[in-house]
């Protein structure tokens, strides 16, 4: 019980600091709505070619928000001293990590999954395939935020981590993309989804188990 | 009991310190010293288990805090040069979690009077922003009056405390020594603690 | 890359040893790059469906084996470094990154000089030269990470997680790529109908992937002297090898 106590403040502790900082949430989803607009502007709005590029566009821009939103997870707590504290905690520090990425991917992600089926109705995605969508987004995003935060962990405290996060984190993003936003793809184009979905789920699955071990020792070395 | 053996550590390619070693048993306070930049906060956060050293050996009850890191943790308090509190929380707020975080489960009663001993109860729902850097120092201190694992790790804890509050810090000090902890302490000037219990360790540069 | 006993040894002790091994292994990747070249321009047979642009092949494929294999060599030697806490496999990984790297770079460009006469497009998302375009940011991801960090442990052990973490990816990547190809049905194009191969085709590739092995080692080596100088220039031993010459 005392476990659990512990994790128990932990997660609201950031929940409510994310809450006392509503602007950086805003901001990114923002950002979200604001890039995947940028697209149709950018190529043409006629519908067949709205159909076909919206999943991609959609996966896209929540992929790059949630990218943008990485460096927060852990980057409040090094400045004021506080990691210090959460790495002298005697539960183990992967735990810990996986409590503070889930309390990131709820405050960073679910919002772009509420409001993604609302942007795919701009890109004239049928209800069928936006099931899909949020299914595949709900399945990606916790993945995004575990292997974001290991990017997040390396790059801690150092000069240019925005963009050092970047180059380092998206490429593992791909397979991520490629599984999702195929998966809304396959089924616009008849074929089954579910196998998508499945290697998507059996990644987050990998990801839940390996990433936090990653981070935790990418942040030990961070403050050594 | 601790024991340092041997223990040595870099900054880039000259070295701290090397070749040091001590103990520290119940009721015994190390006070170190040293001139600013001959390492007395690596050396710290190495005894902490923040930093790993570069040579040597640190062992807690026989065993090396390496191989038993969260079982280490659980016996002490690292209270470092940063107050480590969260800005965005009320003053309570952080003193709580910052205790529960360590593996302490106070009540809001025992918030309120660790409040009152070091006279921030008054302030005790405002943001941790509109403090002082005093103020901020004691919260963090404030831990101490619950918070009675037997290792105390302290780095500079009277830095930016007036006199009421450093007198505050000295009882709490001597009450650890008296219940068998130990403390392990950086600071400008020596503590005013009972000779009998405390040992002086300087870092040449 | 199989000094098993002398991974345990500091770089004081590696560091004549690999000043000896370096120029063997050079003379040797020569060596095998002028056999290997011989039989790609001489003695493979001209394919009758792709002409002699094909040849180019005898470049590419060892080109882009090298890319993966010295990805996993770097991986193991961070995994060496990160559980046996030695700074020679470390700097070893490090040595190697920008000669993976090349190869990779180098296999994307012979791929796309062997794209333009084939299909007439100057790239084609194939699911193995996109593999190599991503592994070549992780490449550059890791260098970019190493250098970004100035503590020289914090660096190498950042590295070493990143490498091991995105090697572990790799298969993963290439996974999804090829499934992504067969999704979007661009995939009449392969890089894997090359022209069947005849055995001289296979030993002329076999040949160069050979010299570009040893002309790895022989330029890890030299690198890898190169970041001891720097790492260790204050250190006796170096200071006494800088008198002495």
């Amino acid at each position: 019980m005392k476990i659990l106590d512990l994790l128990q403040t932990l997660f609201w502790r950031d929940i409510q600091l994310a809450m006392r900082r509503q602007s950086d949430v805003v901001a990114v989803v923002f950002f979200f709505i604001v890039t995947v607009s940028l697209f149709p502007l950018a190529i043409g709005s006629s519908p067949t070619l709205m159909r076909a590029i919206g999943p991609g566009v959609l996966w896209v821009g929540a992929l790059l928000s949630t990218m943008l939103s990485l460096t927060r997870v852990f980057a409040s707590d090094f400045a004021d001293g506080t990691l210090e504290q959460i790495l002298l905690s005697p539960l183990p520090l992967s735990l810990i990590v996986g409590v503070k990425i889930l309390a990131h991917w709820i405050v960073s992600g679910l919002p772009l999954i509420i409001l993604a089926p609302l942007l795919a109705l701009q890109f004239d995605i049928q209800a069928k395939e936006i099931g899909i969508l949020t299914i595949s987004l709900l399945l990606g995003t916790p993945l995004l935020c575990l292997i974001g935060g290991i990017g997040a962990a390396l790059t801690l405290g150092i000069r240019g981590s925005g963009v050092l996060v970047a180059v380092l984190v998206l490429p593992l993003y791909i397979p991520v993309l490629i599984f999702g936003a195929g998966a809304v793809t396959a089924s616009m184009n008849g074929m089954d989804p579910k196998g998508a979905l499945s290697l998507l789920g059996a990644l987050l699955v990998l990801a839940v188990a390996f990433a936090p071990i990653a981070i935790a020792t990418s942040l030990r070395m961070a403050l050594d | 009991m601790l024991a340092v053996n041997q223990l040595a550590c870099h900054r880039g390619l000259s070295p701290l310190f090397t070749n040091l070693n001590f103990s520290l048993n119940s009721g015994e306070m190390i006070y170190l010293k040293g001139a600013n930049g001959s390492g007395k906060t690596s050396l710290l956060r190495i005894i902490a288990g923040l930093s790993t050293q570069d040579f040597g050996t640190i062992s807690w009850d026989g065993f090396d805090i390496c191989s038993t890191r969260e079982e280490y943790a659980s016996h002490l308090l690292y209270i470092g040069h940063a107050p480590s509190v969260k800005e965005d929380l009320k003053v309570a707020e952080n003193l709580m979690t910052s205790l529960r975080i360590g593996g302490v489960n106070p009540t809001d009663d025992m918030i309120s009077e660790a409040l009152s001993e070091v006279g921030l109860n008054k302030r005790k729902s405002l943001p941790t922003r509109v403090l002082s850097q005093g103020q901020k120092k004691r919260l963090a201190l404030a831990r101490l009056w619950i918070d009675h694992r037997r290792l105390w790790i302290l780095d500079e804890p009277f830095n930016a405390l007036d006199i009421e509050a450093s007198k505050w810090l000295e009882g709490q000090l001597e009450k650890h020594l008296s219940r068998g902890g130990m403390v392990i302490l950086t600071s400008h000037q020596p503590p005013n603690i009972s000779p009998d219990k405390v040992r002086e360790l300087s870092l040449s540069a | 890359m199989n000094f098993n006993w002398f991974l345990f040894s500091s770089p004081k002790t590696f560091y004549p040893l690999a000043g000896k091994i370096a120029p063997v292994c050079m003379f040797l990747a020569s060596v095998l790059f002028l056999i290997g070249l011989y039989i790609a321009l001489f003695v493979a047979p001209t394919d009758f469906q792709q002409g002699e642009a094909y040849r180019i092949i005898f470049v590419h494929v060892p080109a882009a084996w090298m890319s993966m294999w010295i990805y996993l060599v770097m991986a193991a030697w961070s995994i060496v470094g990160l559980s046996l806490n030695s700074r020679l496999s470390f700097m070893m990984a490090q040595a190697l990154a920008p000669t993976g790297a090349i190869f990779t770079f180098l296999a994307l460009v012979t791929g796309s000089l062997w794209g333009k006469p084939m299909w007439g497009a100057w790239w084609v998302w194939d699911a193995r030269l996109t593999s190599e375009l991503i592994l070549l940011f992780l490449y550059i991801g890791h260098m970019a990470l190493q250098s970004g960090i100035e503590n020289v442990k914090r660096a190498d052990r950042a590295g070493a997680i990143f490498a091991i973490v995105s090697a572990v990816n790799v298969p993963i990547i290439y996974f999804s790529v090829k499934w992504w190809n067969t999704l979007h049905q661009g995939a009449s194009i392969s890089m894997n109908k090359a022209p069947s191969m005849a055995m001289t085709m296979l030993i002329g590739m076999l040949i160069m992937a050979l010299a570009f092995w040893a002309y790895s080692i022989g330029i890890a080596l030299i690198r890898l002297r190169c970041i001891i100088g720097e790492r260790e220039r204050e250190a006796a031993w170096m200071i006494d090898l800088r008198e002495d010459h």
